[in-house]
């Protein structure tokens, strides 16, 4: 291993700019005479427009233009779109309501899009925004998730009665039922999974810019996918052909998946461009963040588990509301769905699964894909179960998951999925060693004699990442394929610049990528740079989510480094004049096998270029290769988490002691970068256990919309983690990597209820589970009714 | 933020006089309190008066007898690490240090927290605890009097608080459950056994209409001032807050439970 | 519209200004120091936190106009030439940032901290001191060790830039 390729923990290239503060994120860019624009946003979460008059409004000093949705049906501006097609258990289609960029006849939720105000500064435009007035007539709003399809009133949806999106099922329902009728035990439980907001801490921004000259725009977006944007604001929403709009994602502060969609605003600052003859720019406030960012998670479920008088799990049985919230998000149906169901089966050998999934619209923000998306859902649900499963039966919860571990692969699950490796055991003894498991009882027992409570928690998550290959995603409903793209382009002196369409926003993928080209080529890593996020520049892509940009995104980058290699291979033959055969390409060098002749990278790039020493028509000239890399499977990153909570019966609040993480990753390129995702990634999976609560009220006010009722994760709230890895080798991409953006996230949730509960002593406590909560749940627990 | 004029006045009669010839003007000390209010246009002055330019004047910490003085316009950092405020009344300086977080405490003030009696703001509690005068360019307030509810204090328009004069107690001892979100106070308690050996109970936090007194819990300290003798006081919910952090019930444990935990660091 | 002058990283500079103007937006649009960043509407999340007068403050809750005079540094301002501040490298070296969105208003908090309590840091204090800074990216595990590590690199004088000895 060299010291900058694959496997190295390189520090990163990308800090240099951000930590000197000349990163470019989208509120830097400014464009020559751009105005401003203000969104004035629902007050309700259900009404009808009865009118709209903006001529106060318009009057204002520095206003340029008011636009309603009327402007933009004028114009024919196509909604939003869902991007994923679900059908329901009896065939039927899911219910698409309209989903306009701004609300025509209807508002559905707190925050939604009523007009926009665009002027000479941010601070005229939102003060002629108070000059609008709008008369509704305010509906009963749907809010509560689980009572969504019987709330009578009138539905969010014109097409959706009920509000129920579709009826999903996956899974096998008769032999399931056989198995819980011969059962020995069932073991039941009913959870929330807590709504979330992503809250990336930079905030959404968009400029948009038309050029008069060549009726060209272009949009500045924080994106985690600028072709996907392009594509939908082309090919659906109707702004302009795609070789007419060039998509700028620039740096990007943290998306966690809330960056992938196609939202309103920038929707409207790409149109209003053209229509008032200026750039126009907009950054959201952290309330219209709070408001109108896709939210994550929001599910209600019930779950059983059956196991055989041997305690072997024998079936499980799901069923779960999932609220995706007043509009169908870009992805939003594939969350609770194929993300989702597929996952339930764990790490276990689990016969029978039957799930079903009833999604439901609501008057709350649209609901899609946040780290994890479906995954930490399933992970929830299935580690909550064995956790108490092994209560009930008087197991150990480490063993009675290790009995139950899928153990020979490759495993077919009831549910879609085919696992292709991995040693579950393995991980989980390297943490029950790490967290010292043996020394818990006198831990706890320590704890107790200072009045506190103890509990220690497992989860034994999988994950599915790099979701592909895209023919089985097409057939799953997916509007898109999830291949991924690169193109290699090697200048005449051996530096080489790399096109990815993945799209790096914080997970240090121009050094990552950059390691893999260095290690293969044998050159410099600062010869190398990593060019992404422009659509003008990289010519498709389907952009960085699903943790797929190593797994899918580096092996394009492979795949076009292959190409490279053969190319220069045969340039060298030609100056080295050998045979291509008897070329061999080693540590940056091509030699003729057996002799000392030999010519580096460097030079053959620049032979290849000046085509001197070949025939040009024989040989093209040049040294630029492109690859579309579509996997053969999904990767499944695997791993065990255990935490160790503290809790103040006096006061309800928890502490973690210890956090022990130990991830099958499969091969990692850079170490350093790992870890760091997997620290964020349980920092987030934390927030969602112990403090991020997103409260709407009955009426769909959102009493949950800035930092000081939103609890995000400050640094006292943790300890130092420990972090390990171990490795099987991804048997379907090149580099047998499988990703590692999302685990952290999905293992983390359960870890952390079940090492509550473990101390509390019985099962009663929901997500996030607050100091209030948690001592409400004390003096449930009729054994350890707390000394107050 | 809504357009207003700036004013920098240079004397406190200058400011108090644009207040009193604006009615919708306003002081401004740190601004960490009426910023932000300001930004999410919850606060609209028509005038803003900035008393950044009587700083010297308006701030210090000083000796005097048996009261520490300290300037309305003394930061809470500066507060924090007082080495006269550290002897004569560490439940106080600690305090400080836990206003907020660091970069607010280089800004925000004593007095102006004091002026906008935020029912969740901690030094309120201080105050009404340790007896405190609040000194004014026209007069001086008695803590007693000072706290009338919500975001309501005894002030008239155009009053400046120019300084905060602080008895020195026997002990004291402040204990805060912060509020999980915003980290301003969900319930602080103050102890204080005062010179004269009176005991004041105090609770931040936790009441619907402001600071307030916990009589219980102070009869229960002046027969014994130790945690022990709060073994069997508890305060009613009633009257307390419930939100969606926590309701009036475990507002009414918490404040038992920072009794507790305040008289002991009192005592430690 | 009322003037403002103070100096920004060493620079005087004088500007009219519209009264609500923020000594962020200041900084940002009408200096183009945008390294400073806004990730709050509430003054809770740091991403905005600069030196003035060489304090810790959050520019989104403090008026240009009450800084005139004062002497501000921004995290543009803090390598001298291509020599990073050793705080700046510290996050470097640490892995302290990924988005990098949060990362100049941790590394300026940082500094401040150690100017108020000095190059040992231990891991409690580093973790209460940073309660007002939000990062969403990193579970703050190595911006703890970044923030220890710089503080000690701090202290050899030599690699010590003018700066940090506000
Ligand atoms: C993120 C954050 C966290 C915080 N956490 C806490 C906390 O935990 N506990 C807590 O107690 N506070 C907290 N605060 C508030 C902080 O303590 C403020 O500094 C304080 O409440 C107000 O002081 P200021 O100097 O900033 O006043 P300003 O915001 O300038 O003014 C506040 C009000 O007082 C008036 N005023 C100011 N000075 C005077 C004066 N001398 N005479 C008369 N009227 C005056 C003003 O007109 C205004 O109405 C927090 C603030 C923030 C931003
Ligand atoms: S932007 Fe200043 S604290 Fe958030
Ligand atoms: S590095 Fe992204 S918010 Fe901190």
């Amino acid at each position: 291993m060299s010291a900058t390729g694959i496997g190295a923990p390189v520090l990163r290239r990308e800090d240099k700019r951000y930590i000197t503060g000349k990163g470019q994120y989208v509120d830097d860019v400014n464009r020559y005479g751009q105005a401003h624009a203000f969104f004035l946003r629902s007050p309700h979460a259900h009404a009808r427009i009865l009118s709209i008059d903006t001529a106060e409004a318009e009057a204002e000093p520095g206003v340029v233009a008011v636009y309603t949705g009327q402007h933009l049906a004028d114009d024919k501006v196509g909604g939003l779109i869902c991007g994923w097609m679900i059908h329901s258990k009896d065939g039927s289609p899911m219910k698409a309501g309209p989903h306009p960029a701004l609300a025509q006849g209807k508002v559905r939720y707190v925050g939604d899009h009523v007009a926009v105000v665009i002027a000479d500064t941010y601070s005229e435009a939102k003060d002629a925004a108070e000059k609008i007035v709008v008369d509704y007539e305010v509906l009963d709003a749907v809010v509560d998730t689980a009572g969504a399809r019987t709330a009578g009133g009138e539905p969010v949806h014109e097409v959706a009665p009920d509000n129920t999106v579709f009826e999903f099922h996956l899974g096998n329902r008769e032999p399931t039922e056989a198995a819980f009728a011969r059962a020995a035990h069932v073991t039941k439980i009913d959870l929330v999974n807590n709504r979330l907001i992503p809250n990336a801490m930079e905030p959404r921004a968009a400029v948009g810019d038309w050029d008069a000259g060549t009726d060209t725009f272009t949009l500045y977006t924080t994106s985690q996918n600028p072709h996907v944007a392009r594509l939908v604001l082309s090919a659906f929403i109707g702004i302009a052909p795609e070789h007419k709009l060039r998509v700028i994602a620039p740096d990007v502060g943290g998306g966690f998946g809330s960056k992938i969609f196609i939202y309103a605003e920038e929707t409207v600052c790409v149109w209003a461009a053209k229509k008032v003859g200026r750039p126009v720019k907009w950054c959201a406030e952290r309330t219209e963040a709070f408001l109108s960012d896709a939210h994550g998670r929001d599910h209600v479920t019930h779950a059983e588990l059956a196991t055989d008088a041997g305690g072997r799990v024998i079936g499980l049985k799901v069923h779960t509301v999932a609220n995706l919230g007043a509009y169908l998000s870009t992805f939003s149906s594939s969350v609770p769905t194929y993300l989702y169901a597929p996952l339930l089966s764990g790490q276990y050998d689990i016969p029978a699964i039957y799930v079903e999934v009833d999604a439901v619209y609501s008057n709350t923000a649209p609901v899609d894909a946040y780290r994890g998306a479906g995954r930490p859902e399933a992970t929830f649900v299935i580690e909550r179960l064995m956790e108490v499963a092994a209560r009930e039966l008087g197991k150990d919860p480490a063993e009675f998951r290790r009995q139950n571990f899928v153990t020979s692969f490759p495993h077919q699950t009831p549910v879609i999925m085919c696992y292709d490796v991995g040693d579950y055991a393995a991980s989980l003894d390297k943490a029950l060693a790490t967290v010292d498991y043996v020394g818990f009882p006198a831990r706890r027992a320590e704890s107790e004699r200072r009045g506190m409570l103890r509990g220690l928690g497992f989860s034994a998550y999988i994950e599915a990442c790099g979701i592909a290959p895209s023919a089985a995603v097409g057939s799953l409903g997916a509007g898109v394929g999830l291949w991924e793209s690169a193109e290699v382009r090697v200048n005449p002196v051996g530096t080489v610049e790399v096109l990815t369409g993945s799209h790096s926003h914080g997970q240090g993928h121009e050094t990552t990528f950059a390691q893999l080209v260095s290690d293969r080529l044998g050159i410099p890593i600062d010869n190398v740079s990593i060019v992404h996020g422009d659509t003008d520049k990289v010519q498709m892509g389907m952009g960085t989510y699903g943790s797929r940009s190593g797994a899918v995104g580096m092996s394009a980058i492979v795949k076009a480094l292959d190409k490279i290699e053969t190319k220069a291979r045969k340039v060298a033959g030609h100056v080295l004049e050998a045979a291509e055969g008897d070329i061999e390409f080693k540590d940056g060098k091509f030699t003729v096998k057996g002799t000392d002749k030999s010519i580096d990278f460097a030079s053959v790039a620049l032979q290849a270029y000046v085509a001197h020493k070949f025939n040009g028509q024989e040989l093209e000239p040049g040294l630029k290769e492109g690859a579309f890399y579509d996997p053969t499977n999904f990767t499944f990153p695997s791993g065990v988490h255990i935490c160790e909570v503290e809790i103040d019966p006096d006061t309800g609040v928890t502490r973690i002691e210890r956090w022990v993480a130990v991830d099958d990753f499969g091969v990692l390129i850079n170490p350093m970068i790992v870890e760091g995702q997997v620290h964020g990634g349980i920092a987030q999976g934390v927030g969602q256990a112990l403090f991020e609560g997103t409260v709407y009220d009955s009426s769909g006010q959102l009493l949950t919309a800035s930092y000081m009722d939103y609890q995000m994760p400050r640094a006292y709230d943790f300890p130092r983690f420990s972090v390990e890895t171990t490795e099987t080798r991804c048997p379907s991409n090149p580099l047998g990597i499988k990703g590692c953006g999302e685990a952290g996230a999905i293992a983390a949730p359960p870890a952390v209820i079940n090492a509550i509960t473990d101390a509390l002593g019985h099962e009663d406590i929901a997500m996030p589970a607050t100091p209030r909560a948690v001592w409400r749940a004390i003096r449930r627990t009729p054994q350890k009714m707390a000394a107050e | 933020m809504y357009a207003f004029n700036y004013h920098r006045p240079a004397s406190l009669a200058e400011a108090s006089a644009v207040l009193v010839a604006n009615a919708d003007a306003k002081f401004m000390a740190g601004g960490q309190t009426l910023l932000p209010a300001m930004k999410l246009r919850l606060a609209n002055p028509s005038d803003l008066v900035d008393l950044v330019a009587l700083r010297a004047e308006l701030s210090g910490i000083r000796r005097e007898g048996d009261r520490v003085v300290i300037g309305a316009m003394t930061r809470h950092g500066e507060i924090a690490t007082s080495d006269v405020l550290l002897a004569a009344i560490p439940a106080l300086a600690g305090m400080a240090a836990i206003v907020g977080d660091p970069a607010v405490r280089s800004r925000g003030t004593m007095g102006g927290s004091l002026a906008n009696n935020d029912p969740a703001a901690d030094y309120p509690a201080a105050a009404l605890a340790l007896g405190a005068t609040i000194v004014t360019d026209r007069r001086e307030i008695a803590a007693d009097h000072y706290f009338l509810g919500l975001f309501e204090t005894a002030l008239e328009e155009g009053e400046i608080i120019t300084a905060i004069a602080w008895p020195i107690p026997k002990r004291a001892g402040y204990e805060k459950f912060r509020n999980p979100a915003s980290r301003y106070a969900m319930v602080g308690v103050f102890v204080a056994e005062r010179a004269d050996g009176a005991v004041r109970v105090t609770v931040t936090g936790a009441g619907a209409s402001g600071v307030f007194r916990a009589t219980d819990f102070e009869t229960a300290l002046t027969a014994d001032f130790s945690s022990a003798a709060l073994a069997g006081v508890a305060a009613s919910p009633e009257g307390l807050n419930t939100d969606i952090h926590a309701d009036a019930e475990y507002r009414a444990h918490l404040v038992g439970v920072m009794a507790r935990r305040a008289v002991a660091a009192a005592t430690a | 519209m009322p003037t403002v002058s103070m100096t920004v990283n060493g620079k005087t500079v004088r500007r009219d200004v519209d009264p609500r103007t923020l000594l962020v937006n200041f900084l940002r649009n009408d200096l183009r120091l945008t390294g400073t960043h806004v990730g709050c509407d509430t003054s809770q999340c740091g991403a905005c936190v600069v030196h003035a007068d060489g304090r810790a403050i959050k520019s989104c809750t403090s008026l240009a106009l009450s800084c005139d005079g004062m002497a501000v540094t921004t995290i543009e301002g803090l390598a001298t030439g291509a020599d990073l501040h050793p705080m700046q490298e510290a996050f470097r070296q640490h892995h302290g940032l990924q988005c990098g969105y949060c990362t100049p208003g941790m590394i300026m908090t940082a500094i401040d901290l150690v100017a108020r309590k000095g190059h040992h840091l231990d891991e409690h204090t580093i973790r209460e001191e940073l309660e007002g800074n939000i990062c969403r990216c990193t579970g703050y595990h190595n911006i703890v060790k970044a923030v220890a590590a710089g503080a000690e690199a701090m202290k050899a004088p030599a690699e010590v830039p003018a700066m940090a000895a506000e």
